[in-house]
């Protein structure tokens, strides 16, 4: 972690919780999002956005203290930040190491862009996509997100 | 349980499957009363004549009862009942149920509601699956489908038919020219889908320009609704007219398929031709969702 020593000054090292690395740039707000952390909820969270990493050029950071992320939980955010790698802090160090598989479904992560799609009703449809190599196929309307899903996120 | 929710859900042996069931049907080769004592309820929730009348026919002729939900004004739907609810409480009306709904994926959310089985009558701009399978059903009847060279022309961005045909007809090994107005072409979603399945789709600005390569014409109507005023809907309209002298210039063993209701796009005086089959298209409906009614009930 050395040559992150400059995030040091901006971000302290957590005790315990979880740090979310190589968030594609400018994804770590949307990465919270998908994560349903708001702000509102208990959890301690910093934030840095466009990081210098010898790895990808620019990155994210995303530090949540006293959670650990379920792998469930994480795999959702592999679709705008597929390169993410997930640690697990426990007495200021890193317990586990894993990085993000993207998802065979998404459940109540996208809304379906098609305005006729019963997902978009009173109906108690839950948001569900089928990740495809193509892109995100609609459970029930089969309409194809291919593009900017993080403008889609619930 | 099993239900008929979108041609994607079918491979190729089950598709099958049904064309050979509803050919043994339409030889008069089944149980009239294979389905006795059996209800269907019949849920539409936008109007529908040859859906809907097929599907109360296939069932009498198989010895069953179907009972409809009539119209959305006079139903629970009017108070604001959920499809969801609706669904539940029919489902302990009856033995299957049939659903035409306005609303993509409506039938799909139906059957994750519904204790018996749903088959997908149209779900908005979605699935229809039945008419698919009647539509191979009546292209196996002049020729196979495999390889088969389908001409689809008309308005091919809405039009629900179409999608649904093309991916059935990806398993085939078919070869499709698409024909559409500017603005009414297949969504780029669908011509990719249909590549990652083999299947290249060829788009042609004028049908004269392919009609005479094509075993099958794929007719759909091109809805006035869909432009800015009367002037632009009859040039485009008129442009994608069929008729005898376009006929000529084809195959004699082409035949023409049109999902029906037609408006203008075929003239009358190509009902007369060897070619077209709309009427005949229309009428294996009945052979075909016999063949959907057995298998899910029988």
């Amino acid at each position: 972690m050395t040559d992150e020593r400059p995030q040091g000054l901006l971000i302290s090292p957590i005790r315990s919780g979880t740090v979310i690395d190589h968030i594609t740039a400018g994804q770590a707000l949307n990465v919270l999002r998908i994560l349903g952390i708001t702000g509102t909820t208990a959890e301690s969270v910093s934030v840095a956005t466009n990081v210098a990493s010898g790895l990808v050029g620019k990155k994210d950071i995303v530090k949540i203290e006293n959670r650990e992320l379920r792998k469930e939980e994480v795999d959702r955010i592999a679709l705008i930040a597929p390169n993410a790698t997930i640690n697990i802090i426990r007495e200021f160090v890193v317990a586990e190491k894993k990085g993000v598989e993207t998802p065979a479904e998404l459940s109540g992560v996208v809304r379906c862009p098609n305005p006729g799609c019963i997902s978009n009703t009173a109906e108690p449809a839950r948001s569900r996509f089928i990740v495809t190599p193509n892109g995100l196929r609609c459970h029930y309307c089969d309409w194809l997100v291919t593009k900017e899903i993080a403008e889609h996120i619930l | 349980m099993r239900h008929i929710i979108s041609i994607r859900d079918l491979d190729r042996a089950a598709i099958d499957g049904f064309l050979d069931a509803a050919a043994g049907i339409e030889a008069k080769r089944y149980d009239p009363e294979l389905l006795r004592g059996k209800i269907l309820g019949i849920l539409f929730f936008e109007p529908s004549t040859r859906t809907r009348m097929s599907f109360e026919s296939a069932m009498a002729r198989l010895g069953g009862v179907s009972l409809t939900m009539g119209s959305v004004e006079d139903s629970s739907v009017a108070k604001g009942e959920t499809l969801a609810d609706t669904i539940r409480v029919v489902s302990g009306y009856v033995d299957a149920i049939v659903l035409r709904h306005p609303r993509e994926g409506a039938a799909r959310l139906a059957s994750e509601f519904a204790s018996v089985p749903v088959i997908n009558a149209g779900d908005g701009a979605g699935q229809h699956p039945s008419q698919t399978l009647l539509d191979l059903y009546t292209i196996r009847k002049s020729m196979p489908i495999d390889g088969v060279r389908v001409g689809l022309l008309g308005d091919l961005r809405y039009g629900r038919t179409t999608h649904s045909l093309a991916m059935a007809l990806s398993l085939y090994g078919a070869e499709i020219a698409a024909v559409a107005p500017k603005g009414l072409e297949l969504p780029s979603g669908i011509v990719r889908e249909l590549a990652d399945r083999g299947t290249a789709v060829t788009e042609y600005s004028a049908i004269e320009d392919v009609i005479a390569h094509l075993d099958v014409l794929y007719v759909t109507r091109i809805q006035r609704e869909r432009f800015p005023d009367a002037a632009s809907y009859l040039d485009v309209a008129s442009s994608y007219r069929i008729t005898p002298e376009l006929i000529a210039r084809a195959r004699p063993e082409m035949i023409v398929l049109h999902p029906l209701p037609r408006v203008d796009e075929i003239d009358p005086r190509v009902d007369a031709l060897p070619n077209a089959k709309y009427f005949e298209q229309a009428h294996h409906g009945v052979s075909v969702r016999m063949a959907m009614l057995g298998e899910v009930m029988g």
